[in-house]
């Protein structure tokens, strides 16, 4: 017998072991890394020292607060769009798709194989004040002339919405998949009637999709900055420019470590309490 | 009841119509701002049909970099998570060991970290690292090349061994056994047996890995310094106008994708009855 199937403990620490070690240098010391660039202080010109200015942390949260808020509504507004929209979208693929379902599914992350950036632009053209959306409406005088979309918050909510659609659509069609039909031809049996069994058996049986696509969609969407950029004014900006500009604008690199990591804390937190609400326990996909 | 038929047989049909539409619109819009006319100075109102940019997709100063680029970073970066990546994956599903809920967290953990998280906490690890002594100077400063590359690799690890995880329930583990009481060593047991059996998952995986990488602008960002990649060169030119060029690669990028998704399903779907069915009848669970 060799020795790989004489020590299978040995050999799975062994596969596991550049993998893990590459994260550990470069995502979760990074992580530390930034906890500790964010107590720095000194100037990109005269250099910085570590000098544990824990001040920054309140001083951060006070001055950029409204960025926070901000980022917080968008990011559930726009998650609570993509669940209106994607819930009967994932149904029909789950349950009437048929033939097309691969097709179906097709189409949902097809727009993943355009760049991110490309699609968003394209929404610059179709929201534009005499583009696809707006142009017919007005000459239609349904609108005024001087109503726009690019650079509201509106525009940033439907980017985002745009964006993270398929992150929710696909966990939810994973979860319906999953459903027997005969529970709900039992329900209609019963005298359910579309409403009643749609809440009391697709919904709770649909929840770890639901809780998946959630956090799919929220946490990228909280964090996001490249919708309000190119999409809003700076009135509709996010916490995540603030961190962009503060590192690659003005190299304010102790303040923009700060937000960062906040952001990261009140995500990592949210997720935690939202997981224990929920009470799933699949948070981490693992086989145990 | 009358209602909810009409809702079923034809509002949500016709609704998911829509949907379907509304997912495409911005990808149809590219494709047709592709053949705009390219004479003015931003390609954001339609001026006319031209095949202009078409026959020379690559004419504008430093496209042509910023797309060799970052398909060199999406091969490399695919290259080395997948193989990372695969390795981790055959030992979450084929091994019992201590510390493997760790290893399922350490694996979760940075696809539920917004990617601009991902981004700063790499630049300020090669911001410090020019205060570490141990660590070489020039190692990650100037950033360029070589830090975009390390932060593909970090990003596209989880979504591998996620892929893997998930491809390889329900592996055959007694083919290999098999192999091995035949006589086989474990280096022609993996190269005859395992991997002919994970290679549909390895390719998917792959796959995923390559398209995440050559999108992926708010992590390159802030690990790029002066290099460009072809998102940061749609997000740089956004400001002066952006070229039809863009519009023309950013097509071809999406049909070469689709064509790979479509070729791979279809080699899967060949592929798939063969090894599969092959082992459940050696295993009698037919």
């Amino acid at each position: 017998m060799s020795w790989f199937r004489r020590h299978p403990t040995a050999t799975a620490y062994l596969l596991l072991a550049p993998g893990i070690a590459y994260l550990a240098i470069f995502y979760l010391y990074p992580t530390l890394q930034m906890f500790l660039v964010s107590l720095w202080t000194g100037t990109a010109e005269g250099g910085y020292q570590l000098t544990f200015n824990f001040g920054i942390y309140p001083q951060a949260l006070a001055q950029y607060s409204d960025h926070f808020l901000r980022s917080l509504l968008y990011g559930a507004i726009a998650t609570l769009l993509t669940f209106l929209i994607g819930f009967p979208l994932a149904y029909f693929i789950a349950f009437r798709g048929g033939r097309f379902k691969s097709l179906l599914l097709f189409l949902v992350i097809a727009p993943f194989f355009t760049s991110f950036l490309l699609r968003t632009l394209s929404w610059r053209i179709i929201f534009a004040d005499q583009g696809l959306a707006l142009g017919p409406l007005k000459d239609l005088g349904l609108l005024p002339d001087e109503f726009r979309l690019t650079a509201t918050p509106i525009a940033v909510i439907a980017g985002i919405t745009y964006n993270f659609l398929p992150f929710m659509t696909l966990p939810l069609y994973v979860a319906l998949e999953k459903i027997p039909p005969s529970l709900q031809e039992a329900a209609e049996d019963l005298y359910a009637g579309t409403w009643q069994r749609l809440r009391r058996v697709t919904f709770p049986l649909a929840l770890p999709g639901i809780f998946a696509g959630t956090l799919l969609t929220f946490i990228p969407a909280v964090g996001d900055f490249v919708n309000a950029e190119l999409l809003g004014s700076p009135q509709s900006q996010m916490i995540g420019n603030v961190i962009q500009a503060r590192f690659l604008r003005v190299s304010d690199y102790p303040t923009g470590a700060a937000l960062s990591f906040i952001l990261m804390a009140a995500i990592l937190v949210g997720v935690f309490i939202y997981a224990r609400l929920v009470g799933t326990e699949e948070l981490t996909g693992g086989t145990s | 009841m009358r209602i909810a038929r009409l809702l079923d047989r034809w509002l949500l049909p016709l609704y998911v119509a829509l949907a379907v539409l509304y997912l495409a619109l911005p990808v149809l819009i590219m494709i047709l701002f592709s053949f705009n006319d390219p004479s003015g100075r931003s390609n954001i109102s339609w001026r006319g049909f031209s095949l202009e940019s078409w026959f020379d997709p690559l004419g504008q100063p430093g496209l042509a970099e910023a797309v060799t680029t970052s398909l060199l970073v999406a091969l490399l970066a695919t290259l080395v998570a997948t193989g990372l990546g695969v390795l981790i994956g055959l030992a979450l599903v084929r091994h019992r060991f201590r510390g493997r809920s760790s290893i399922n967290l350490l694996i979760f953990l940075p696809m539920s970290t917004p990617e601009i998280v991902l981004g700063v906490s790499l630049l300020t690890l090669f911001l410090a690292s020019t205060q570490y002594a141990f660590v070489p100077q020039g190692t990650f400063f100037p950033l360029g090349f070589h830090t975009i590359l390390i932060a593909h690799i970090m990003f596209n690890i989880s979504y591998v061994v996620v892929t893997m995880r998930a491809r390889l329930q329900g592996f055959p583990q007694h083919l290999e056994e098999a192999a091995m009481d035949l006589g086989a060593n474990e280096w022609t047991t993996f190269w005859r047996v395992t991997f002919p059996l994970i290679l549909p998952g390895v390719m998917a995986a792959a796959l995923l890995a390559f398209s995440l990488s050559i999108d992926d602008y708010v992590i390159t960002v802030f690990t790029s310094g002066q290099a460009t990649t072809f998102p940061l060169y749609i997000y740089g030119s956004q400001q002066r106008g952006i070229p039809v060029q863009v519009n023309v690669v950013g097509t071809i990028i999406f049909l070469v994708a689709v064509g790979m998704v479509a070729l791979s399903t279809f080699v899967q779907r060949r592929q798939r009855p063969d090894p599969v069915e092959a082992a459940e009848v050696a295993g009698g669970r037919s």
